[in-house]
């Protein structure tokens, strides 16, 4: 007798895209706030990025239920940090975390699919880039979620990252400026919102740099 | 006359009725170098007396930040203090986690009250040997309660702990009537002006107190010792003249803080700040 499967998941997916790019001195975050169920569109105005400490931002694309879970934990952690440490967490330390949270939960994992990005304790761009349990890797740029298929082989093409076997160790921080890193990601998104039914609506670019964080806003196609 | 009969543990009562090894814990916080707090409608301020042990060792860090919208200050065995602030801190983390807004400071109280009761009721237990002041603001507006180590919790409008206690609760019992309207800055010099009674002679200076502050719109945060000297130096000159001058005072300031040197410097030892 064929064994009978489960007809109920946990888990949904919400569709919509993530990228985050790494400059010399700056770092770039986008997402697209489309929150999608099935072929139905569940709002158009969800941002799927998170502040998680001053230099530190998390987008995160999959299961958005799990990926608000996941922002609260994350938070809840870096006050006690605070308390403990008298400072904010930087993103490395902030990338290492998420990374024992996402396997701390190996057998029944958070459904997101996350890119970190921030300054690291020198000023530098970065940008982690991780699977939903936790495997994460410091890259130059990334994207995940419903669009990452047709995203990131373009930001191949433009950004040519290094590749991490290389010797001796290569700086994995693109060689753009803040401007045009800004540009290439709603070229981006205006790409995969054309051929992708879940990214669209409007863009969210968070740019993180020695001045703060700013957020900015573009509109994409609404079909 | 009996006391030393019926003090050997805390679950034995004396014939009185009294519990002797939980009154010799409020004997600690007694011992301890004083913590004041005062509150009017919208702000609470905490403050305390930094005595090192000795010239060589750095002070005790005494008032803690819970979260955003409480603090607390202690007096007494400062490792039990720093214990309970950990518990204070996390439950506010795990209230706000499952509610989406901050802890209220009545409840919090109320939890850290039931966590004292139950060390005097176990006999493989002893009190917290720590008084804590604890301020707060939330939806019912500004409070400040005393935890006792007996389990026992009040409210106050202002109150002074620790040892020469008594010369601040003087002056506060003067003014606290006063309190309820009083603005942010003029309970931040009353604050300071408690503190100077319970060091009886001693000069204040900001290198010997530490005073914190919670309010609308204001989070909890502990002021930083420039702006503490600024404020001491206000309202010292205040009693031979009118109201606190500002240029004499910016000058008076920079001076008391060159005088301090290192001890402003904000990457010092963390139990400065």
């Amino acid at each position: 007798m064929p064994k009978e499967q489960a007809n109920w998941s946990p888990y949904d997916n919400n569709g919509g895209s993530c990228v985050a790019v790494a400059g010399a001195d700056y770092c770039v975050i986008a997402a697209d706030t489309r929150m999608s169920t099935g072929y139905n569109i569940l709002t158009r105005d969800y941002s799927k990025i998170c502040k998680l400490a001053d230099k530190c931002v998390m987008a995160s694309s999959g299961f958005q239920a799990d990926v608000k879970a996941l922002q609260k934990h994350l938070a809840a952690r870096h006050l006690i940090y605070q308390h403990q440490h008298n400072k904010q967490m930087s993103c490395p330390a902030m990338a290492q975390l998420l990374s024992n949270t996402l396997y701390y939960k190996r057998f029944f994992p958070y459904y997101s699919f996350n890119v970190l990005g921030g300054l690291d304790n020198e000023g530098k761009g970065c940008v982690f880039t991780y699977d939903a349990v936790g495997s994460y890797e410091k890259v130059g740029y990334s994207c995940q979620g419903s669009g990452s298929t047709l995203i990131m082989p373009f930001l191949d093409n433009q950004l040519k990252s290094p590749s991490p076997l290389l010797l001796p160790a290569q700086d994995a921080v693109t060689p753009l400026a803040e401007a045009e890193a800004i540009d290439l990601i709603k070229t981006v998104f205006a790409s995969a919102s054309e051929r992708d039914i879940y990214t669209g609506d409007k863009l969210e670019i968070v740019v993180i740099n020695a001045d703060g964080i700013r957020r900015e806003y573009m509109d994409l196609r609404k079909d | 006359m009996f006391r030393n009969q019926y003090d050997t543990d805390v679950t034995t009562w004396s014939p009185a009725g009294r519990l002797f090894q939980v009154e010799y814990a409020m004997e600690a916080v007694k011992q301890g170098s004083a913590a004041i707090g005062l509150r009017s409608k919208t702000h609470v301020v905490l403050g305390c007396v930094n005595k090192a042990n000795s010239e060589l060792s750095s002070h005790q860090k005494k008032i803690f930040k819970v979260d955003d919208h409480i603090g607390v200050a202690i007096a007494g065995l400062t490792a039990d203090g720093r214990v309970l602030s950990r518990y204070m801190r996390n439950e506010c983390i795990n209230y706000n986690f499952t509610y989406e807004s901050p802890l209220p400071v009545g409840r919090l109280v109320v939890q850290l009250a039931d966590k004292a009761q139950v060390c005097t009721q176990r006999s493989w237990k002893r009190p917290y040997g720590v008084g804590l002041l604890v301020a707060g603001l939330d939806e019912s507006g500004a409070h400040l309660y005393y935890n006792c180590p007996s389990g026992n919790y009040f409210e106050y409008q202002a109150f002074a702990i620790g040892s020469r206690s008594q010369a601040a609760k003087t002056y506060l019992e003067r003014r606290f009537e006063n309190l309820a309207d009083s603005s942010r800055d003029d309970l931040v010099k009353d604050a300071l002006m408690a503190i100077r009674e319970a060091l009886q002679g001693e000069t204040l200076k900001s290198s010997i107190c530490t005073v914190a502050v919670v309010g609308v719109g204001e989070p909890f945060h502990i002021l930083d010792q420039e702006t503490v000297q600024q404020m001491i130096n206000a309202f010292e000159i205040v009693g031979e003249q009118e109201g606190p001058a500002a240029e004499p005072d910016a000058a008076a300031g920079q001076e008391a803080a060159a005088e301090q040197g290192g001890s402003t410097d904000e990457g010092v030892a963390p139990m400065d700040i």
